[in-house]
């Protein structure tokens, strides 16, 4: 998804020469008594921790402000050694230190306790067992199920897709009121998942009084039960974050389709086209770029679908509605079980970044091919 | 984004007969989905006024099937006739409403300055960090955004509580900007993308530094851009459910948190809960219709070239 950034640098860097040289003696002495400080308190602590000494604090969060501390420091170093250059490190670097302080360190600490057998709620605490979570996780019907689930809500966003174009179109066409309809059906994607799973899944679409139920009984379905049925259950669910999630892509394709050209559309009805020929012939392959950056983003947000089903069928009927996320979550919530859960996570997570890395590798080729 | 007309569909039409039916079909349409979008609204609202038969017999029009009550609200305090009286329920329902406005402002906050800064350098400066260059680096920000909460939950369940962050409402603020941050960037990189250089070595010329260019010259500019992204920010921040239900227990739990455990041992208040829900979503959809403009703008930000 990285673009190329197109402004190239666009003023030379000072001479490094016009620096003091106790203004950089000054920024490495900050440096270097930031980065003794830091290890300093990382090393009372894990001899505090391992009850070798008894100098320390209760929790690690002295370490937080002693990161902060570093990375001010850090900062502090980069505009006294380097003058200008420091200044523009500078806009890079709050960024960054942050990025890495919440993503790689846990991550890296995931992939340890994905190693370990570590129950919240036993007295044993945590105990590393090696690869045994991952022939447990190969042997677990229930996640492989919802792997499979996870490929099922998948495909649904093409339906999404088709009904986002579809919307996209009507807004794009000669109407009236075009901004009424367009804040109306961006609506959806500003509630709540949470109180729309309750409002409309167990409200709505309630068995006995729900007015969905009352519709589709009219509609001659004799038992309109939208979650007890496997099948059932996982169309709903589909529909419901359909639901919140359409106006999404279709404000991006809407985008797309104002901003192609009146001229190729012209022409087309010159030479007689049909709106159906030129729909398929002209319109479709232009908006394809702008379809597959939607379709792509969707999907991205589809791997993370979770609040719905945890709060709506917590997985049921038998887990036929899981997601990845939702069963991880009960895997914790019910039974805390922390090691394995994390262990199912970071599986998700490689294939997460496979299935990802290959659809945009994909995407790139077709987009190419078919302009 | 401007709203311009494409008469392309109309101008295909011959006949008088085709025309009619075309726009039928039109509005037909839209008026159809405007309902699939706006029903679920309006019976999360009624539903807050109604009493436990109104809600069981499924009745829908208010004054007309069913008489309008203030029930949902008064069990939430917060109707005419109790909102001067002590109520827990309200005392709740206001510290929870409180996290969950001081969670999303503060993370869509921190999540917009640094995330801006980042943007601006990437898209004007050239970086060289060891063997990462401005592509790597922007890559690796917006490579967050396919990392799944789930991934991090139960790593960061075991720091925070290290920590001390547990349960807290700077805990929720850090992981949200994390959450956000990629969205931020990649909008940002576009509005810094689409502003012109010269403006800026015209500052330099005239004796600003780099940072006073930025804060003078490029920041003005890029308002409406820094309102869009916080906007999209704050939407998914308010709507977040998932870290707020594994991280928070008693002090920072925000408004889905509450809105999800409102089971009872004689099953669920229908109008308490809708009385609820109507609160959680009523702030982020008069937002969304009051800046209606910025949110598009965000959302369409880098896809259109």
């Amino acid at each position: 998804m990285a673009e190329q950034t197109s402004t190239a640098n666009a003023w030379p860097a000072n001479p490094a020469d016009l620096i003091p040289a106790g203004r950089k003696r000054l920024g490495w002495g900050l440096l270097a008594a930031a980065t003794l400080g830091l290890l300093a308190i990382i090393v009372v602590q894990i001899l505090y921790k391992t009850e070798m000494s008894t100098v320390g604090f209760d929790t690690w969060r002295p370490m937080v402000y002693a990161y902060i501390l570093w990375g001010a420091a850090l900062g502090a170093w980069q505009v006294l050694t380097r003058g200008e250059d420091g200044q523009r490190a500078l806009f890079l670097l709050p960024a960054l230190l942050f990025t890495i302080a919440m993503v790689i360190f846990p991550t890296l600490f995931g992939f340890y306790i994905a190693l370990t057998d570590w129950n919240l709620s036993s007295f044993t605490g945590r105990r590393f067992n090696g690869l045994d979570n991952f022939w447990q996780m190969l042997a677990d019907p229930y996640y492989r199920n919802a792997l499979l689930n996870m490929v099922l809500y998948v495909l649904a966003v093409l339906v999404e897709y088709v009904v986002a174009f579809g919307l996209a179109l009507l807004l794009n066409a000669q109407i009236r009121a075009r901004k009424f309809f367009r804040v109306v059906f961006l609506l959806p994607l500003m509630l709540s998942p949470v109180a729309v799973s309750w409002m409309v899944g167990k409200s709505l679409m309630e068995y006995r009084f729900g007015p969905a139920a009352t519709l589709a009984r009219h509609l001659g379905w004799d038992n309109p039960a939208f979650f007890s049925d496997p099948i059932t259950a996982r169309i709903s669910i589909m529909m419901l974050d359909a639901w919140t999630f359409i106006p999404f892509m279709m404000i991006m394709l809407l985008a797309g389709l104002q901003a192609m050209s009146r001229e190729v559309l012209e022409a087309a009805r010159v030479d007689g086209a049909t709106a159906w020929q030129t729909f398929w012939q002209v319109t479709f392959p232009l908006m394809l770029p702008v379809s597959v950056t939607a379709v792509i983003l969707r999907i991205i947000f589809k791997l993370k679908l979770a609040d719905i089903i945890i709060t709506l069928t917590s997985g049921g009927p038998g887990g036929a509605t899981d997601s990845v996320s939702s069963f991880i979550y009960r895997e914790y919530r019910d039974r805390s079980n922390v090691g394995y859960g994390t262990m199912l996570a970071m599986a998700y997570l490689i294939i997460i970044v496979v299935f990802v890395t290959w659809l945009l590798k994909v995407a790139s080729r077709f987009v190419r091919n078919v302009n | 984004m401007s709203v311009q007309t494409t008469d392309y569909t109309v101008s295909e039409i011959r006949s008088p007969a085709a025309f009619i039916a075309n726009r039928v079909l039109i509005y037909g349409a839209l008026v159809f989905w405007a309902f699939v979008c706006l029903f679920p609204i309006y019976w999360t609202i009624t539903t807050s006024f109604k009493s436990a038969v109104d809600v069981t017999q499924g009745h829908l029009i208010p004054f007309v099937d069913f008489t309008p009550d203030w029930k949902g609200w008064r069990s939430l305090g917060l109707s005419p006739d109790s909102i001067f009286q002590t109520s827990t329920v309200r005392d709740e329902f206001l510290k929870r409403f409180m996290n969950s406005v001081i969670t999303s402002v503060g993370a869509s906050a921190l999540a917009i300055v640094i995330g801006s800064l980042a943007a601006y350098g990437l898209v004007r400066y050239r970086y060289k960090f060891a063997w990462f260059r401005n592509e790597d680096i922007s890559f690796f920000f917006l490579s967050q955004l396919i990392l799944p909460p789930v991934v991090l939950a139960l790593p960061f369940l075991v720091l925070y509580r290290e920590v001390a962050l547990l349960d807290t409402r700077i805990g929720l603020v850090l992981l949200y900007t994390l959450m956000v941050l990629p969205i931020v960037i990649w909008i940002m990189r576009d509005q810094f993308n689409s502003i012109p250089v010269e403006l800026e070595e015209a500052a330099l010329v005239d004796g600003l530094s780099i940072w006073g260019a930025f804060f003078r010259i490029v920041m003005p500019i890029a308002l409406p851009g820094m309102v869009a992204a916080f906007i999209l920010a704050m939407v998914l921040c308010w709507n977040e459910y998932f870290f707020a239900a594994l991280l928070t227990s008693t002090d920072a739990k925000t408004i889905p948190v509450m809105v999800a455990s409102q089971t009872g041992s004689q099953g669920i208040n229908w109008w308490s809960m809708a009385a609820l829900a109507t609160a959680a979503i009523a702030p982020l959809a008069i937002i969304g219709i009051a800046l209606e403009r910025y949110l598009i703008m965000g959302m369409t930000a880098g896809s259109v070239k």
